[in-house]
């Protein structure tokens, strides 16, 4: 091959590297942010709970099962979508899911509940977002995986797809289950 | 022209400096180490719903959570240091605009240089290769001809 011929196949080249890089880098999410906090132990916190403000509920009550740790709110349009998951994770497969209720008012979060259904054993009621900034909330919903020694596992950030929820999250809490 | 040109740009960029201003957080500090301490931290530091915006900058919810929290931090005393490293710990190094220099992160910062380099490359090469050009394109007939030619225009 000569130069002339080389010289011609540049444009080529440039764009089948450029397909290559347009190819991973359109496929990624940007909102998905790699998590510092998966691995580690749930930021510790104690809030009100929901519907018993009298209650105090916090990483405490995370600790002894394997938990899913949802940070929902009423004003969260995809928290609604995501909700039927939620319910027959909790309802079908017996996934003990848990809320974190992120700056709301309780009046609506509690409408929400009635209306809706209630998959969650109970709801931390976290008014100025403070714990959330703890557990590095950006965008309701999220869900966190938390096993019993109260280690965050894994992180999901937008709403949970019922192939995810079959594909991801069940046979991982399997797993984490089966470690005993 | 060119003057008032010149007077309508400067005019336009300082009416945007002026509004740029006016969008900072109201916070103020009685101490003027803190309060420099603070806007210099909302500028390090995304805004981690809207992506392109540092915390100074967004006016999403969580931005205004994060700036009080920055503010409640840094008046009870916290270094730069320890603000960034709590931001850090709960949203990773993505909250950082100035990303650390790490294995992960040569290709970021190498990049472009690299480029730069390839381009000085390519323009010191292409700059060679045409000074070189009319001297190989020069045929001796053709530059008899040229003499010739510009003599006739001389004798006119």
């Amino acid at each position: 091959m000569n130069k002339r011929t080389l010289f011609y196949l540049m444009p080529l080249a440039v764009f089948v590297l450029l397909g290559a890089l347009l190819a991973i880098g359109l496929t990624l999410d940007p909102r998905k942010l790699p998590s510092p906090l998966v691995g580690r132990d749930a930021p510790e916190f104690a809030l009100p709970e929901l519907k018993e403000p009298e209650r105090i509920v916090g990483t405490e009550q995370l600790r002894g099962d394997v938990v899913l740790f949802n940070v929902w709110a009423s004003w969260c349009v995809s928290c609604r979508a995501e909700h039927p998951v939620l319910q027959a994770l909790a309802d079908r497969h017996g996934v003990p899911v848990v809320g974190l209720n992120y700056k709301d008012k309780r009046a609506d979060a509690l409408q929400y509940l009635n209306r809706l259904g209630d998959p969650y054993g109970w709801n931390a009621h976290d008014l100025d977002g403070r714990v959330g900034i703890d557990w590095g909330v950006y965008g309701t919903p999220e869900t966190f995986i938390v096993d019993r020694q109260g280690r965050i596992r894994y992180k999901h950030v937008g709403p949970i797809s019922w192939q995810q929820a079959e594909k991801e999250i069940l046979p991982l809490i399997r797993q984490i289950r089966s470690e005993g | 022209m060119k003057r008032v040109l010149y007077v309508a740009s400067l005019w336009l960029l300082g009416g945007w400096l002026a509004f740029a201003g006016a969008s900072f957080s109201p916070v103020e500090f009685d101490d003027p180490v803190l309060q420099q301490r603070y806007q210099a931290l909302l500028h390090e530091l995304r805004c981690t719903v809207c992506m392109n915006q540092s915390l100074a900058d967004s006016g999403a919810g969580l931005a205004s959570d994060l700036r009080r929290e920055v503010y409640n931090q840094v008046s009870a005393g916290a270094s730069e240091r320890e603000v960034i490293d709590f931001m850090v710990s709960r949203y990773g190094e993505f909250v950082l605009y100035r990303p650390p220099l790490r294995p992960a992160t040569y290709l970021l910062w190498g990049a472009p240089f690299t480029l730069l380099l390839i381009g000085m490359i390519v323009l010191y090469r292409s700059a060679r290769s045409s000074r070189a050009a009319p001297a190989e394109a020069a045929d001796p007939t053709a530059s008899d001809r040229a003499r010739r030619l510009l003599q006739q225009g001389d004798d006119r």
